[in-house]
């Protein structure tokens, strides 16, 4: 029973959260700034597996979510939209609700098969030579986006709110809220249950050593095609999430400014720490929406700030560690396993 | 059938050829050794056996495969361990995960099983657990189980490398300098655990050492090479009092 408390407190958070939404207790913004939160999770938790476990370093974790967020657009606005360019909805209003995770999927499924962009080169580059191919496939995505007329180009593409819309006509229910809520814990999910398996540890003895991994019999290129996949796929869902959320996509938001917030997430929380990668999705979506006020000034104090980190504590908030390592009276309602 | 056939095994890295014409049968049960001066080549023969480099020229048959073209992890899953002259452990994971982790060559499972937990995962994280703690229990390193191996002394590191060597369960040991940097203590518990192994286990060991004391002891036939190529064989006494070895040893003016 013990070990269900978490998620218990899941549910009933997620439950406080749709229900506080739903009847106005907190207003859109504060939504909005949740929903972003969710986002972030997603983001800094799946880079987490390649940069923090696998010790690569992937620069271009945006393009991926460009490429779920457009996919999933796409194909939600044919299903459920009017569209100029995609005609009518072809399917009734009252699926969207059930088709919307399924479209999400598809979004991240399509980035997880882009993650090979990365990974296949992965085999024989590592480190700095790596990282730069991933800013290269950060910018071939956005190129090729922009370069699509048929779908905006770099005038980007909407109509999901239409989509919204239409599940909101099944039921008047904040549902981006909840698909938000659904998806950052289906990906923690996810890679928690990758990260403590004997074959998603691979990654980390690829981290360590690879060599000593190759010839201790781990296929170390399937791990690194296993780890890219699940990575850039969740991107994906978090890209899907997030155009939906805004009802609009435009390719420049996944350049490589939005790469390296994920970045800042990563080391912010702690490397090869999944809590810590929550913790610091939290945090710093926090940390940005509070120092909004200070308008301009606030990019010279996230950055100071991360200066600051850099230098006392180089390993981030968390560092290669769990919660319960902080707090051992957790390990009675959670196990990292 | 022989365990280990290499035929004609040749290897040039550029212009150098690091291996010449090296050949070898091993029927399996031996304790064989290979030794040299530096340089000689040994730790390639070794990389080729492992699958590490792919050889110029010649065969390497181990067990029935020809391995060429096998990538090191498919080397390994055939049943060759192997350790690394400068021990190459996962230092920040925990001794327990550095054995568990080197079972991935019959993981029987998949990445969708790990995401749904299947009772096929369960079972098999069991089973790899308890292969594993069996492991620690047979090498004497259980009270070690939870320690990250960067925090072990170096001849306890040497032990964890040859237990997790030990966990793919090889038929073929390949030990590479398994003496080197250890004190004249560690040299006689590495001496006592080698015999113990060969004992316990139906495995065929292959080792690099440069310590005679090692290699005199355990050896039952040595081979000696010197620039890539073969130069004598024998009986640890044989090969002691063969002047073609002291001359490739110590100078041509020692003979």
């Amino acid at each position: 029973m013990k070990q269900r408390t978490l998620t218990i407190g899941l549910v009933i958070l997620f439950v406080a959260l749709a229900v506080s939404a739903q009847f106005g207790l907190v207003d859109r913004y504060i939504q909005s700034v949740i929903m972003l939160m969710g986002v972030n999770i997603i983001l800094s938790a799946s880079l987490n597996i390649i940069n923090g476990y696998m010790g690569e370093f992937s620069c271009g974790h945006a393009a991926f979510m460009c490429v779920g967020a457009y996919v999933s657009s796409i194909l939600s606005v044919l299903l459920f939209a009017d569209n100029p360019f995609l005609g009518a909805p072809l399917l009734p209003a009252y699926l969207s609700v059930v088709l919307f995770p399924v479209v999400a999927l598809i979004g991240g499924g399509v980035a997880a098969v882009s993650g090979l962009l990365v990974a296949i080169p992965s085999f024989k580059t590592r480190g700095d030579y790596l990282a730069i191919i991933t800013i290269a496939a950060n910018y071939i995505v956005i190129s090729a986006v922009e370069n699509l007329e048929v779908i905006g180009g770099p005038r980007g593409f909407m109509g999901m709110k239409q989509v919204v819309r239409a599940m909101d006509s099944v039921a008047k229910l904040p549902w981006m809220v909840i698909w938000v809520a659904l998806g950052a814990w289906f990906s923690v999910f996810l890679i928690r249950r990758f990260v403590s398996s004997t074959y998603g540890k691979g990654a980390v003895a690829i981290n360590q050593d690879e060599v000593a991994a190759e010839i201790m019999s781990i296929n170390t290129n399937k791990i690194k095609v296993a780890a890219f996949m699940l990575s850039s796929g969740l991107a994906g869902v978090a890209g899907a999430l997030f155009a939906h959320q805004y009802g609009y996509v435009n390719a420049q938001s996944f350049n490589i400014l939005k790469s390296t917030e994920c970045m800042v997430m990563v080391y912010l929380g702690g490397m090869g720490s999944l809590s810590g990668s929550v913790l610091s999705a939290v945090l710093f979506t926090l940390l940005l929406e509070v120092l909004r006020p200070l308008q301009i000034i606030k990019w010279v104090i996230v950055p100071l700030i991360l200066i600051l980190l850099m230098q006392f504590r180089p390993e981030g908030i968390m560092g290669n560690r769990e919660l319960p390592d902080f707090f051992p009276w957790m390990r009675k309602f959670y196990r990292f396993k | 059938m022989a365990l280990l056939e290499i035929k004609n095994l040749t290897q040039r890295f550029g212009g150098l050829q690091a291996v010449s014409d090296f050949n070898l049968r091993l029927e399996g049960g031996e304790l064989m050794g290979l030794i040299g001066p530096n340089g000689a080549g040994k730790t390639t023969i070794f990389n080729l056996v492992s699958g590490f480099y792919s050889p110029s020229e010649g065969d390497i048959v181990f067990d029935g495969t020809n391995t060429r073209g096998l990538k090191p992890h498919s080397v390994t899953a055939l049943g060759v361990g192997r350790t690394f002259q400068n021990i190459r452990l996962w230092y920040d994971m925990s001794v327990l995960d550095n054995i568990r982790l080197s079972q991935h060559y019959h993981l029987g499972y998949n990445v969708w099983d790990c995401f749904l937990r299947t009772p096929r995962y369960m079972r098999r994280e069991r089973d790899i657990d308890k292969t594993a703690w069996e492991m620690l229990e047979a090498m004497d390193l259980k009270e070690f189980a939870q320690e990250r191996p960067k925090n072990l002394p170096y001849g306890l590191q040497r032990r964890v490398e040859i237990a997790r060597a030990m966990s793919i369960k090889p038929k073929l040991l390949l030990l590479d300098e398994p003496a080197a940097g250890l004190n004249s203590a560690d040299v006689d518990g590495l001496i006592k655990l080698i015999r113990w192994l060969k004992s316990e286990f139906p495995i065929t060991i292959w080792m690099i050492e440069h310590q005679m004391k090692v290699v005199m002891s355990l050896c039952t036939y040595i081979k000696v090479i010197d620039f890539g190529a073969s130069i004598a064989e024998g009986l640890p006494e044989e090969v002691r009092s063969n002047p073609m070895v002291i001359q490739a040893y110590l100078g041509e003016e020692a003979v």
